[in-house]
């Protein structure tokens, strides 16, 4: 992947975060966060519009459809077939505001409300129907590398594994499997797009994401759940240019022994 | 299968809930009884899709179930 952008299917970015609209406090401090962080995609849901009327705000007031590619997600949905159903209804929703994003969906499929982890075969089903209608699908998936790769092989446009569980904060759990993912799928494709996405506790987990070679990183809760969400919008930010930048500026080897920063020889008082 | 409506009116589903309104009520017509913004909203009827250009001419029936949707927050 190039040090520049980030390609998805035909969508391009500079930027290499995602970042969730939820959670937030208020519209304001989201709007504004967003900005803070320089993402160029935020993610949206596609929920039930009240009956009742509670104050008439709709997020599309906070967030600038010119400004942004809105990715629409799946999240709620337990079935292959809603979530189908939701990545259309999302479609048909970003169409009514021209926003590019009307041709791709962040698809979820999950397997219990607990762990809110991916069900791989519902996941499976809804990729390849979605697939069929032309969607370009970034598919959220746990950090197994066998279903990373039939996800990939089954069409997925970006494969997007777990760092941890939705909102659990704990970072990358597992490198290990992000990079046997990492190197499997961009096999012959170096340029396929691995985005980590979920668990994203603070910003060294985004570096740290990006220095075993994520392109890019996708995250909510820890900005939104952030005690100063502006200030933690912007470490991200931080973090994944100087994740992106280490990744390719050819990190030192680890090695078990010291090798001496300074000159061996010349030192005071040694013995010739 | 519910009891159908008395004459002049229609039981709809809408988001879960099971409402009475009048025959020949479009989906634009609902719509703006429920002062919901077209332009905001996708329109689903047992389990299709309702484009939004088709929603001042499709017509609503008996026991027809809808999902009105919006976008919001999420991750």
């Amino acid at each position: 992947m190039s040090q520049d952008t980030m390609r998805i299917g035909d969508f391009e970015f500079t930027s290499r975060l995602l970042v969730g609209t939820g959670k937030y406090e208020t519209y304001e401090l989201m709007r504004d966060a967003l900005a803070e962080t320089g993402c160029q995609v935020v993610t949206v849901a596609v929920r039930r519009e009240r009956m009742i009327d509670a104050g008439g705000r709709n997020i599309m007031d906070f967030l600038d459809p010119d400004r942004y590619t809105l990715l629409p997600n799946t999240a709620g949905c337990f079935t292959a077939e809603d979530a189908v159903r939701t990545a259309r209804l999302g479609r048909e929703l970003l169409e009514g505001i021209e926003n590019p994003g009307a041709r791709w969906v962040k698809l979820e499929v999950l397997g219990d409300t607990k762990t809110l982890l991916p069900d791989p075969i519902g996941t499976l089903e809804a990729l390849k129907v979605l697939k069929d209608e032309d969607f370009t699908v970034l598919c959220y998936t746990s950090d197994d590398p066998i279903m990373a790769r039939r996800l990939k092989d089954a069409g997925a446009d970006s494969v997007m594994p777990a760092g941890s569980p939705i909102g659990s904060g704990q970072g990358v759990l597992n490198p290990w499997n992000i990079r046997i993912i990492l190197e499997q799928l961009k096999d012959g494709s170096p340029d396929y797009p691995v985005i980590v996405d979920a668990g994203v506790g603070t910003a060294s987990d985004v570096t740290m994401a990006m220095e075993l070679g994520a392109d890019g990183v996708l995250l909510n809760t820890g900005i939104a759940g952030a005690g100063d969400p502006m200030a933690m919008a912007r470490a991200m930010k931080l973090a994944v240019e100087s994740g992106l930048l280490a990744a390719g500026a050819g990190r030192i080897p680890r090695k078990l022994y010291a090798t001496a920063s300074s000159p061996i020889e010349g030192v005071i008082g040694a013995e010739n | 299968m519910r009891a159908r409506a008395h004459n002049g009116a229609v039981r709809i589903k809408i988001n879960g809930k099971w409402t009475e309104h009048d025959e020949g009520l479009t989906v634009a017509g609902l719509l703006a009884a429920l002062e919901f913004d077209a332009r905001r909203v996708a329109v689903e009827r047992n389990a299709v899709i309702v484009r939004r250009k088709t929603f001042d001419r499709t017509v609503l029936v008996d026991n027809d179930e809808l999902e009105i949707v919006t976008l919001v927050g999420g991750g």
